[in-house]
């Protein structure tokens, strides 16, 4: 038996502002299958949080059931976490967030979690704008019940069964678009160079991020028929324009060119630079982004990339103009005014 | 940049660094598996198919495995290859049944082999087996060579050498003990077939430095002093003792001088310390017996007043390295007198042969070497092969046990009447998955994070007094097995297979060591894809000199690029690939003389 991963590392690894490398944003080694794009996307975010420099410990993992929420113990070993009920992580991660509006928060969820069981909650976790990533780890089929299809599953499709998907499915990035989400963005596993980038600026991005990520499951959704297998995806993928992040400190060098670039300027004062490959591409008409969205569907395509972006939202703290302090630092006495206060705000309903 | 060329065992066998860089290519990582395991003749066997002297070079060895091993390139120090050698030797059981028979049946060619050190009994080793006729001349009594006479009894026990020499003479060797050759030609008549001169370098160099000529005595070369002390004719050493020199000869005479008696022993030498030619182990336990070293010093004079030997006469000098790395001493103008009884030389050593004729035809180089074939050893007289210092000068056992089997190679195809160089054998070799089951391999892939751990030896103030008595003590069993555990099994390779490749990235996700990359190359593109690659890395190589694994192009057309050096051999990326287009498989060589190139 020899599922350990040696503590030795690379002797001219980097490290970031803090003085850490990537090894120490690492989480316990996977136990999902051999090939399993969701621990690819556990990278991505170890990838992400190393290059922001954030301090693990400032950073909450939610989750609720399913292969993919299992994935936050495959990253951030040092972070807060809560592997919630079934389907309930928005409900979680809202109270946490809260409590504590100081965290960064990453919801990582499932197709069956969000999708199904969790739709109601992932509806309004999107309308309530919190300020929080919310992952979906997208393959299609229900991998730790045996392959079962999903909601997300594209209609026609076969499982690995045999099982013909007979119902239309569930496009989790339209319905973010629909339902305001400030930051929407789908992405494949198997490509780091895009998803990196996209996980950093939706870290950055303060308000609602979610990030829809075509994951393969390797054991019962990689076969011919799927059309959520490695092969499939990386013959169908297509992204209109490729993003990089540019963080604060990092000097501009190069112009924006001749309008087939475009900056967009983060809350925090970074950028995320679209290089666009499609002229007619941009990120700030949801509507847009929708009709993109099911035009490639129609030809075959999955979309990639980010799909919208609005960088001046406010989020739900800002809508209900919550106190600054975030509620676990406020002493007792501030939590717990007492009988007088509470006299006070009885009267003035009389 | 092209496909890494996996259709021979170059690549394979360049990564098991240990190996490589062992002249006689032991088996490094295969035999502490065995030890790993306890089977420790095993462990012993697979040595001496290769290094022929297992509990000789398990302690006396120059160990070039060392500095190679690649455990050093991932934290402080190598694993004790040497150690775990002896480790072998020590706990093994009776071998004898495990030595070639020589076939009564001869396959009627003679061979003579000049000198019995390490070179030639490799030779005689190899080739009784085949039937051949072997006649050793050796001008000692005993057999060793300067395994024998050199190298002191408290690193090398006598017992040692000779059950491993014996071990071969055993084998059917005709040997003629104390009968030195003294014409090349005469042998040449007396009708051998092939003839192989292995007679080492056997002339310690003197210094001379004003005063060499009054010497009556107080001046002695070190290997010739060491020979003495060997061969008892020497059993004290006076009371101050210089020693001039930095290699391991040096060190051996100071440490044979202060357990012959001697109170002030000294040893000075040009070099700064660091760059003093003897192994760091040495020096260390010298410095540990008392002995002082004392650095940049180099000798003016021997200084006799009226006659009588007074010292030596040493100016202090400074080493100066120009960017190319050569060293020029600097002199500072200052002296210093060194008092003593005793000087001895260890200044170098050189070969001599004053029995070779000038005018048989083996031609010599300008460094009066002879001029031989690198990869047959065979001299411009046909049948007549060298190895050994007697080759190349002054090398160690091991390379000398190397040139053995290179020359056996040649001499057997020789009498065959192949050409030695054309017709040379190729090695065979074998990849073998190692997997067992589902995160089950068949050799420790999970990686120790033991420091080296150091070997016993006894108390200093003992070992300063007994000069038969080994200073070290070696490993315990349970040393050894921690200390085998250290070992990266880098002879279990990564071997990867693009058509089954998916490319989920599931390897560089977990490969603990960023050894392995997905890269994206465009031949159009203006610079090299070699360049276009090693931008491309994780993280920037480190050591250039070992190779990157090149796949062919995958589905994608991106490529897979692993850069060998820093691999830890843990098998996780064959464990986290979902197609097994990873596997950890053990590369076999079937003849790994034929590999010693």
């Amino acid at each position: 038996m020899s599922f350990e991963k040696s503590k030795f590392h690379h002797p001219r690894l980097a490290v970031n502002d803090l003085g850490l490398t990537y090894r120490d944003y690492e989480g316990s080694l996977s136990t999902l299958c051999a090939g399993c794009g969701h621990d690819a996307i556990s990278s991505a975010v170890v990838q992400a949080c190393y290059e922001l420099s954030i301090e693990p410990h400032k950073v909450a993992k939610m989750s609720g059931i399913g292969c993919s929420s299992k994935s936050p113990t495959y990253f951030l070993n040092k972070a807060h976490g809560f592997n919630s009920v079934h389907g309930r992580m928005p409900s979680v991660a809202t109270g946490a967030n809260l409590a504590n509006r100081d965290l960064t928060y990453i919801g990582m969820s499932g197709d069956g979690d969000s999708a199904s069981i969790g739709m109601g909650q992932f509806a309004h976790v999107v309308r309530r704008q919190l300020d929080m990533l919310y992952m979906v780890a997208n393959n299609g089929v229900y991998g730790l019940t045996k392959g079962q299809l999903a909601a997300t599953s594209d209609k026609g499709a076969k499982n690995k069964a045999g099982e013909q998907s007979l119902f239309t499915d569930i496009d989790l990035c339209v319905m973010a678009l629909q339902l305001g989400a400030t930051f929407v963005a789908r992405s494949f596993s198997g490509d780091k160079k895009q998803l990196v980038p996209l996980i950093k600026a939706a870290l950055s991005h303060q308000g609602f991020a979610f990030i829809d990520i075509v994951s393969p499951c390797v054991t019962f959704n990689n076969q011919p028929t799927s059309t959520r297998s490695y092969d499939y995806v990386h013959e169908h993928v297509t992204t209109a324009a490729i993003a990089d992040y540019v963080p604060v400190k990092k000097e501009i060098t190069s112009e924006v060119a001749d309008g087939e670039s475009e900056d967009i300027c983060l809350h925090d004062g970074s950028l995320m630079r679209i290089h666009k490959l499609d002229k007619k591409y941009q990120t700030t008409d949801a509507m847009q982004a929708i009709v993109d969205i099911e035009r490639h569907k129609k030809q075959g395509e999955i979309l990639t990339g980010l799909f919208y972006l609005e960088p001046t939202c406010s989020h739900f703290h800002e809508m209900n103009n919550t106190n600054d302090t975030p509620l676990n630092k406020l002493n007792q006495d501030a939590l717990c005014p007492g009988s007088r206060v509470l006299t006070g705000i009885n009267n003035s309903f009389r | 940049m092209k496909p890494t060329d996996t259709s021979n065992y170059q690549h394979f066998l360049k990564v098991v660094d240990c190996q490589h860089a062992c002249p006689a290519h032991t088996p490094v990582p295969e035999y502490i598996r065995l030890i790993a395991e306890k089977r420790y003749t095993d462990a012993y066997m697979i040595n001496w198919q290769s290094n022929v002297f297992p509990g000789i070079l398990g302690r006396v060895c120059d160990r070039p495995c060392e500095p190679a091993c690649r455990r050093g390139r991932v934290e402080e120090k190598p694993v004790a290859i040497c150690r775990l050698k002896r480790v072998a030797a020590d706990y093994k059981e009776d071998i004898n049944r495990y030595i070639p028979t020589t076939p009564k049946q001869k396959n009627g060619k003679r061979i003579a082999l000049i000198g019995a050190g390490p070179a030639s009994l490799t030779v005689a080793r190899d080739l009784l087996p085949h039937g051949y006729d072997v006649v050793l001349y050796e001008r000692d009594d005993k057999a060793g060579g300067m395994m024998r006479s050199q190298i002191p009894a408290f690193r090398l026990p006598e017992t040692v050498l000779d059950e491993e020499l014996s071990y071969i003479l055993n084998m059917g060797v005709e040997a003629h003990f104390g009968e030195e050759i003294s014409s090349l030609k005469n042998l040449i008549d007396s009708n051998f077939d092939a003839i192989f001169i292995g007679t080492g370098a056997p002339q310690g160099r003197w210094l001379s430095i004003k005063g060499h000529d009054k010497n009556k005595g107080e001046i002695d070369t070190g290997i010739n002093w060491l020979s003495s002390v060997t061969f008892d004719h020497t059993t004290s050493a006076p009371k101050r003792v210089v020693v001039l020199g930095g290699g391991n000869t040096a060190m051996d005479c100071c440490r044979t001088a202060k357990r012959l008696g001697a109170e002030e022993v000294t040893v000075l030498v040009r070099s700064s310390f660091e760059a003093m030619k003897a192994s760091p182990w040495e020096k260390e336990d010298a410095q540990a017996e008392g002995i002082e070293i004392k650095p940049n010093y180099t000798p003016l004079e021997y200084v006799f007043e009226e006659d009588k030997f007074k010292g030596v006469l040493f100016e202090r000098v400074e080493s100066i390295y120009d960017a190319t790395g050569n060293r020029t001493l600097k002199e500072t103008g200052e002296t210093l007198l060194v008092e003593c009884d005793q000087v001895l030389v260890a200044v170098g050593q050189d070969t001599a042969f004053p029995w070779i004729e000038r005018d048989i035809g083996l031609r010599f180089n300008k460094w009066g070497q002879p001029a031989l074939n690198k990869a047959t050893l065979q001299s411009t007289i046909e049948n007549v092969f060298f190895g050994g210092d007697a080759a190349f000068g002054p090398e160690n056992i091991i390379s000398a046990v190397a040139n053995g089997h290179q020359a056996a190679i040649s001499m057997d195809l020789f009498c065959q009447n192949k050409n030695a160089e054309t017709e040379r054998p190729e090695s065979g070799f074998n990849l073998i998955s190692q997997k067992m089951g589902i995160h089950e391999w068949s050799f420790q892939s999970k990686i120790s994070q033991d420091k080296r751990k150091n070997v016993p030896h006894i108390e200093w103030e003992q070992a300063i007094k007994e000069l038969n008595t080994e200073v070290e003590l070696g490993f315990d069993e349970k040393l050894a097995l921690e200390e085998a555990h250290r070992c990266l099994n880098c002879d279990v390779h990564t071997v990867f297979t693009e058509s089954t490749c998916i490319e989920c990235s599931a390897c560089e996700d977990v490969c603990p060591m960023d050894c392995i990359n997905f890269v994206e190359v465009d031949e159009k593109q203006k610079t090299s894809t070699e360049q276009q690659i090693k931008s491309q890395l994780r993280v920037q190589e480190i050591n250039p000199n070992q190779d990157l694994l090149v796949s062919d192009k995958l589905k994608t057309g991106h490529l897979m690029i692993k850069d060998e050096d820093v691999c830890l051999h843990c098998g996780l990326c064959a464990e986290r690939c979902p197609t097994g287009a990873w596997d950890m498989k053990k590369l076999t060589l079937d003849n790994i003389g034929a590999t010693i190139k």
